[in-house]
């Protein structure tokens, strides 16, 4: 299913965001969306996953339109996102952070819950196993019995991106999965978010480090001052003059 | 998190429990520990918003009063078994529990705050007002003891026993709760709600879920008081009793299971201790010198305090 996006306009106390954006994202793509600070990037995001309320536009993932759509609706559709700053449950240990993110894949009732039913306890085993599957995958399997907060900030970043895949994206919304990374760690991110393609799950990715972006991804959209000013494959957006010239300033070439 | 007790230590703690209404002096010593096993069920309740979702109800007398009405009304009025005034009690508690989460989680913060004290005094104010329903300030007097199965349970003893199944009830659904993937939701929306929502968890009927079954628990306390003291008045509205829970949550361990329990019995035992202990004038200011003592030495709470230092060691 593709993630279309037509039209989006977004602002803030008069100040326009987005101005008007259209792009769609194809499934089993990496597609990155770029640009300068303060381009729309972030806002785009928390608009397609229900943060913030459109100006105009709309959004539409397969048949279904998300404009209007709670952010916890979205979720449900498939739709998962990161945020900008780490966000991670701090005073929870690092398996119950991703057992949280595991909260959709879980059924048990409140009747079942308080009658303390066999089927409870089954669906716990069940979950747990999963978990232990993701923090391997992200490589935080040792770390499972501690606090959140405890983790060093790239750990807390492969937290995020694990409590992410835990609530079973078919679109994985990525923002900034490499900031504040060492060269090891986005290393190590840039094969997760392959792996996490080749899985089968479609890929948005919002990200400063050009390298990491125009390794990774099919497609690039760029944005500035909230308005698309170029998209296509990386090669073809590295050398457009209005990329560079968004990038570098005025009179740059 | 605390690790569970081994199996010889609860069978020690339940043993204890069972044994404790004959190894007391008098009476008198056998009613604060029924109150404190109230206040233990009203202390798990109000910790399930307070510890688990961060929601500060500053109106929870509010539902343990509606509980303790609705079982003295159904009773002396229509003449209904305690048990059926019992499950009347903790409905009536939970349904005003999911209109005052419907109004108030929308708002969150300190609207909750703001909704849920005024409740509990629009709800006092009904009680001291109307008085042909209630007897107003008069209070209900003559509500008969609770009865199961032909049993009464006339003596402190059986009322002991009865408070000591009900607060074991309450102790096992909340351990069922906290421990499964609603109770990791209210955590979720405690830590982080944005996030929260992220992974599909819809903040708004989480709350209302957990202030519901809160004031439904809090709704059983009152039933079980107005059977005990057989006595109902506009007391129980009383906002030392919202400020007595939310001290023993606090000072206990708020957002652990157990905290709360030993919070209520300190906090019930401790005034009665220190009217043995000081003349009148001293009781209130050792009660308060200790308590701020307790807050400033162990900030998060008696419970999760020691088990930190038995980790440590």
């Amino acid at each position: 299913m593709s993630l279309v996006v037509r039209d989006l306009a977004v602002s803030f106390g008069g100040v326009a965001a987005l101005a008007g954006v259209t792009f769609r994202v194809e499934p089993g793509t990496i597609t990155s969306l770029i640009g300068p600070n303060g381009a729309g990037k972030t806002t785009a995001f928390d608009a397609i996953t229900g943060y913030v309320r459109p100006l105009r536009g709309e959004i539409g993932y397969g048949d279904a339109v998300l404009t209007g759509l709670r952010p916890c609706d979205i979720a449900a559709r498939g739709i998962v996102r990161t945020f900008q700053r780490t966000s991670v449950f701090a005073r929870l240990t690092v398996l119950d952070n991703v057992l949280t993110g595991l909260h959709l894949r879980g059924t048990s009732t409140l009747a079942a819950i308080l009658g303390g039913s066999r089927t409870v306890r089954v669906e716990e085993a069940r979950l747990a196993r999963e978990a232990e599957a993701i923090l391997a995958l992200v490589g935080l399997a040792d770390r499972r019995g501690r606090r959140a907060a405890e983790l060093a900030g790239g750990e807390q970043r492969l937290l995020e991106l694990a409590i992410a895949l835990a609530a079973g994206p078919r679109l994985l919304l990525l923002d900034e999965p490499a900031a504040g990374l060492t060269a090891a760690e986005k290393l190590a991110v840039t094969g997760l978010i392959r792996t996490i393609r080749d899985r089968g799950v479609t890929v948005l990715l919002v990200e400063h480090d050009m390298r990491l972006v125009m390794g990774v991804s099919q497609h690039v959209i760029v944005l500035n001052g909230g308005l698309v000013i170029a998209e296509g494959p990386p090669a073809a957006v590295q050398a457009s003059p209005a990329v560079i010239r968004a990038y570098l300033g005025q009179g740059a070439r | 998190m605390a690790r569970p007790p081994r199996p010889a230590v609860r069978a020690a703690l339940w043993l204890s429990l069972l044994a404790v209404p004959y190894g007391l002096p008098s009476p008198y010593h056998l009613h604060v520990l029924i109150m404190a096993g109230i206040f233990a069920i009203l202390a798990q309740s109000l910790n399930l918003l307070l510890g688990y979702t961060g929601l500060l109800s500053l109106g929870h007398a509010a539902f343990f009063g509606i509980g303790a009405y609705a079982s003295a009304l159904l009773a002396l009025r229509i003449g209904w078994p305690f048990a059926a005034g019992f499950v009347a009690a903790v409905v009536l508690a939970a349904g005003s529990g999911y209109l005052i989460g419907r109004l108030a989680i929308r708002l969150r913060g300190a609207y909750f705050v703001l909704v849920t004290l005024s409740f509990a005094g629009v709800v006092s104010l009904v009680a001291v007002n109307w008085m042909s329903l209630t007897n107003g300030p008069l209070g209900l007097p003559g509500i008969p003891p609770a009865e199961l199965l032909g049993f009464a349970f006339v003596t402190k003893r059986a009322a002991y026993y009865l408070v000591l199944g009900v607060a074991a009830g309450a102790y096992l659904l909340c351990a069922r709760l906290v421990r499964s993937r609603i109770g990791r939701a209210l955590l979720a929306l405690r830590e982080n709600e944005a996030l929260a929502a992220s992974v599909g968890v819809d903040g708004t009927r989480y709350l209302a879920l957990a202030t519901v079954l809160s004031a439904g628990l809090a709704g059983a306390a009152g039933s079980l008081y107005a059977h005990y003291t057989r006595f109902v008045s506009p007391e129980v509205f009383l906002f030392s009793y919202t400020v007595t829970m939310v001290v023993m949550v606090v000072a206990g361990g708020k957002g652990t299971l157990v905290g709360p329990v030993v919070g209520a019995v300190i906090f019930t035992v401790l005034p009665e201790a220190l009217r043995e202990l000081a003349s009148w004038q001293w009781q209130m200011l050792l009660y308060g010198v200790l308590l701020i003592l307790t807050l400033f030495f162990l900030p998060r709470g008696i419970v999760p305090s020691l088990a930190a230092g038995r980790e440590r060691r």
